[in-house]
């Protein structure tokens, strides 16, 4: 290993501009002649719109102007998309409502966009909004899944705000084993909302230039080819070859920023309005909270069947996803093929079945969410599966252990249309029970209850699917587009590597962990290596990043790139070397002839393909090599955590006193990387089980919508974390051997908090199990209590 | 935010004089409350008369055998002060559990409890203690102060210039935080004075308030175990997406027992 190589834990390289405020967010840059936006949103979950007074507006000093729906649609604007077809069991499509860009005569929910001011400074721009008369005429509106069915309609045209009827799997053969079994168990529950909270709201800033008659879109974006495409095929703000999509710095997405949002589109489209002045956006905060996406909000019935011994032998499930106002762009796959697709879990359950209904509701609208439909189907196993422990008398690690797929199984076939990598699923439990000590729980927990408290173990053996995506399977499923990734490596006369990726990094690490590939693949210093993306007009086409995807799939495609320089580097090197190509053997930087010290590094390789006094006959000057990777399947993370809580009986107060996770991600790059993105994903998986969730009153008001009701986790709220990555199994669909690691926190952890809080307290709450509900639990378990 | 003027006047008279001379003038202290309200445009101050640079305004000191802190005092230096620990070490208890640390390093006694935020938690300290509130006009009683939720006896040019709190025999405060706010969802400040046992409740109601069960039989008898058998009744309690009533009037007496052992 290369001491800044793969495997190393190699510090940061972007940390440096970030804790120095050398960042540079969208927000950061001001534009000459810039005019500032404020969007008029929709106070009502459900009205429709009798009257916008344009003139209130426009009297107000500074006020350039102010456009609504109507402006945009006279314009030819298009519809907002969800760009992944779901058909429902009787063959017809999902019911894809239009998402205009700005509200035309109905409001959707809180915070839809009616209008946009756009003035001088952003106060005018205040000002401008706050003086827009808007007349609504209310109409009654649905909020909760479960109402949605009866429910008033969103979309006149969706009869019973069913988007789709989905199903996965054979009902008939699952059926037949439930008819068999020694015992089924069964479980509702609550996926809960939740809202993403990205470190920095969204922002863009749109240009036009009337010469050029180019279009440039500064914006928080995870995947900035994803935004031109859509911005110009289907919302036709401009041509794809007149778009330039820049994500500078993005400060967090989880998510939130994949999908394309009114407001961009507003703000490219307004800066030729208005003659092509720079139209600059940020959100509030308390706009992201009712603006950004959410994630899960599902409501879930799942029924497991079993042998007398605890063998699985079929499970069916039946969900309803609330998608929200409008689907989103990737929000129909979320509750469906991220999800179902999943629901073997660790396990060779033979049978599975799922039917999961999409719904509309007047609320914000709901897509992936870090995870985005793993940790459901994570939740809903590994919960159901304690319950059947529970109930069954038997120990939870040994229920897990008799129904993992075994590791010579693999490549695996599960009945729910996935094929398992590799994996060892015994060896991670094995080795998580050990960390966690989970023989000495016994004693753990008498000492707790001597001190008045409730301790609980849980355990969760979490599965997921990453580096979406095989194109063909997903176009198959649905997709509109492939989920290849691409890369491009540009090597300069004095040696230096750029990689230019179509992934996108706002918090992974991207830059380090790329040049480690690269200074280990070439051979070449890590810090010679330069790391580009997030441009549109000089990275290659790419799909972003998002699903833990871009090491696997981006990863790959690098790695592939290099593979050319190195081939047209042996050429070069066989013609200064006069060797045959095919002695020629690369190492470590270095082209040798075999079997002797005859040699050039890869600098004086590449000085010569720019330089190319002596060159070989037919070979194109420059080293400049690029690749597409399509992965020929998904990869399977996976992996074993135990969470030890305590509970405080008389307050209901739980605290986490133990965390470990043991996750097979493969092949690990970057070891430091990996476990900060563990430690996240933990943070945001706890937080769902205990303190976050996005409430709606009846109304479709958003009762949570800033942070003194909305609970983020904190520091003092989260264990000090045991994070381990072996012993791992690496992929073979990729070379690297990599899984992916962005995702599995997130997944993973919800269902193992609950799971000790259930173990201490006897009985499941749902998430988030705040104090009052763990409080209203323990006085109605049956449990022996240990204080009070 | 909206435009207004702002003003740093050095001494009280002169903030006195801004505030009368223009209608419209509001106090700034340490903006934790009124900076997000004026960016949320929800007040349109004329004027801003910021208290920060006045020095009579802030410091402790030790006074007839008690404490008096100044109206500007952050809530972190009340937490950190060597008097404060001395003399009422429950009410540096009390500062040290407010917010996070930026907040305690610019939220002010004054500003918290002119504001008088139905879960925070310096009102239950007045109360409970029996404090005296002083202000550029004159003296109130803790109790006559807090008149309702986001209410107090101040008038609109009337400025808060210190608190004077007694010392107690015996002092604690138990908190149950909003797991999302920090503030109160439930604190109780329980005391035994010369004057009888004071408990007093924050977060629970509309406003702080006293537990008269509570005090009675404490003063009976001041132990955590004396708690158990009162009961606390839920009507009029808060209700919010955190805390039932129900579970609001529990956590009074788990709170009020835990203060009581912290006590002593
Ligand atoms: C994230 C966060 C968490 C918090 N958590 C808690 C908590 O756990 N517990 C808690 O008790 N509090 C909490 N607070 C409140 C905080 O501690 C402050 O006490 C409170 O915001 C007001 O104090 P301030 O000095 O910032 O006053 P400002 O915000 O400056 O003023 C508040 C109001 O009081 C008026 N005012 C200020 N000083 C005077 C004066 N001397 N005389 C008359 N009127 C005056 C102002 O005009 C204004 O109307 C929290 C605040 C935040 C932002």
């Amino acid at each position: 290993m290369a001491e800044k190589g793969i495997g190393a834990a190699v510090p940061r390289k972007e940390d440096h501009r970030f804790v120095t405020g050398h960042g540079r967010y969208t927000d950061d840059i001001n534009l000459p002649n810039q005019t500032h936006a404020v969007f008029v949103r929709s106070p009502h979950a459900h009205a429709r719109i009798t009257r916008i007074d344009k003139e209130s507006a426009l009297a107000v000093p500074g006020v350039i102007a102010v456009f609504t729906g109507a402006d945009a649609q006279a314009d030819g604007l298009g519809s907002l998309i969800c760009g992944w077809m779901v058909r429902s069991r009787d063959g017809s499509d999902m019911k894809a409502a239009p998402h205009p860009v700005l509200a035309v005569d109905r409001v959707r929910y809180v915070g839809d966009p009616v209008a946009v001011v756009i003035a001088e400074t952003l106060q005018q721009a205040r000002d401008g909004a706050e003086a827009l008369e808007v007349e609504y005429e209310e109409l009654p509106a649905v909020t909760s899944v479960d109402r949605a069915h009866d429910g008033p309609l969103v979309h006149d045209d969706v009869p019973n705000n069913l988007i789709y009827d989905w199903e996965l799997g054979d009902a008939a053969a699952v059926d037949a084993a439930f008819a068999k079994a020694a015992r089924v168990v069964t479980q509702e529950h609550v996926q809960n909302r939740l809202v993403p909270n990205a470190l920095e709201p969204r922002a863009a800033i749109g240009s036009y230039d009337a010469g050029s008659e180019e279009f440039t879109l500064y914006l928080t974006s995870q995947n900035p080819h994803v935004h031109r495409l859509v911005m110009s095929a289907f919302v036709a703000v401009a041509p794809e070859h007149k778009l330039r999509v820049v994500a500078p710095d993005v400060g967090g997405g989880f998510g939130s920023k994949i999908f394309i949002y009114n407001e961009e589109c507003v703000v490219t489209w307004a800066s030729r309005k208005i003659g092509g002045r720079p139209v600059k956006w940020r959100e509030e905060r308390s706009e992201a909270f009712l603006c950004d996406c959410h994630g899960r909000d599902h409501v879930t019935k799942a029924e497991l069947a079993l042998d007398a011994e605890g063998n699985f032998l079929a499970l069916r499930v039946t969900t309803k996803a609330n998608l929200g106002a409008y689907m989103s762009t990737f929000s129909s796959a979320v509750p469906t093929y991220l999800y179902a697709t999943l629901l073997a879990g660790q396990y060779r359950t033979p049978a599975i079945y799922a039917n999961v209904r999409a719904y509309y509701t007047n609320t914000t609208p709901v897509d992936a969410y870090r995870g985005a439909g793993r940790p459901e189907a994570s939740f809903l196993l590994e919960t159901l599966i304690d319950k059947a422990a529970r109930e069954m008398g038997i120990d939870r690690a040994e229920i897990r252990r008799r129904n993992f797929i075994p590791k010579d199984a693999f490549p695996y076939q599960t009945p729910v249309a996935l094929t398992y990598d590799t994996g060892d699923y015994e060896a991670t439990l094995d080795r998580a029970l050990e960390l966690a000590d989970y023989k000495g729980f016994p004693a753990r927990k008498a000492e707790a209850e001597r001190r008045g408290k409730l301790r609980g173990i849980g355990i969760s053996c979490y599965i997921e699917a990453c580096g979406i995506a095989p194109s063909q399977v997903a176009i198959s499923l649905g997709a509109g587009v492939g989920l290849w990734e691409s890369a491009r490596i540009r090597c300069t006369h004095t040696g230096k590597v750029q990689v230019l990726t179509g992934a996108h990094s706002h918090g992974q690490g991207h830059e380090t962990t790329f040049s480690q590939l690269v200074a280990e693949k070439l051979g070449v210093p890590y810090e010679d290596v330069e790391v580009i993306h997030g441009d549109t007009a000089s990275t290659p086409i790419g799909m972003g990043t998002y699903g833990s995807r871009s090491l696997a799939v981006g990863g790959e495609a690098i790695m592939r790139a290099c593979d050319k320089i190195i081939a047209k580097g042996a050429k070069i090197a066989a013609h200064l070397l006069e060797a045959s190509e095919a002695d020629i053997e690369f190492e470590a930087g270095v082209f040798r002839v075999k079997g002797t010290d005859k040699q050039k590094t890869i600098q004086e390789v590449i000085f010569t393909a720019y330089v190319p006094a002596s060159y070989p006959e037919g070979v194109e000057p420059g080293m400049d090599e690029s690749a597409f990777f399509d992965p020929p399947n998904f990869t399977y993370p996976a992996g074993t955590y135990v969470c030890e809580v305590e509970v405080d009986p008389e307050t209901g107060t739980v605290s986490i006193e133990t965390f470990v996770a043991v996750d097979d991600f493969g092949r690990v790059i970057n070891p430091m990387v990996v476990e900060g993105q563990v430690h996240g994903g933990l943070a945001q998986g706890i937080g769902q089980a205990l303190l976050e969730g996005a409430v709606y009153d009846d109304s479709g008001q958003l009762l949570t919508g800033s942070y003194m009701d909305y609970c983020m986790p904190r520091a003092d709220d989260l264990p000090s974390f045991e994070v381990h990555t072996s012993p791992g199994t690496p992929t073979a669909t990729n070379s690297m051997g990599v899984k992916g690691c962005g995702e599995a926190g997130a997944i993973g952890a919800p269902a193992a908090v609950i799971n000790a809080l259930t173990d201490a307290i006897g009985q499941r709450v749902e998430m988030p199990a705040t104090p009052e509900r763990v409080w209203r639990a323990i006085r109605t378990s049956s449990m022996p209590q240990a204080a009070e | 935010m909206y435009n207004f003027a702002y003003h740093r006047p050095r001494t009280l008279a002169e903030a006195t004089q801004l505030l009368a001379a223009n209608e419209d003038a509001k106090l700034l202290a340490g903006g934790q409350t009124f900076i997000p309200t004026l960016k949320q445009r929800l007040a349109q101050p004329s004027d801003l008369v910021d208290l920060s640079a006045i020095a009579e305004l802030r410091g402790i000191r030790e006074e007839g055998g008690g404490l008096t802190i100044g109206a500007t005092t952050p809530h972190a230096e009340v937490a950190a002060s060597e008097v404060v620990r001395r003399v009422v070490p429950a009410l540096a208890d009390l500062a040290e559990t407010i917010g996070d640390t930026q907040v305690r390093n610019l939220g002010t006694l004054g500003g918290s409890i002119s504001n008088n935020d139905p879960a925070a938690d310096y009102p239950a300290g007045l109360v409970g203690l029996g404090a005296t509130v002083r202000t550029s006009k004159r003296e109130i009683a803790a109790e006559d102060f807090f008149t309702g939720m986001f209410e107090t006896a101040l008038a609109e040019d009337e400025i808060v210039t210190a608190v004077h709190f007694p010392k107690p025999e015996k002092a604690a405060y138990a908190k149950f935080p909003n797991p999302a706010s920090r503030y109160a969802i439930v604190g109780v400040f329980v005391a035994r004075t010369a004057g009888g046992v004071r408990v007093a409740v924050t977060g629970a109601g509309p406003c702080v308030f006293r537990a008269r069960e509570l005090e009675n039989a404490l003063s009976a008898d001041f132990a955590p175990e004396a708690v158990e058998g009162v009961s606390v009744s839920a009507d009029g309690l808060n209700e919010d997406i955190h805390a039932s009533a129900e579970y609001r009037a529990h956590l009074i007496k788990v709170m009020a027992k835990r203060a009581v052992a912290a006590a002593g």
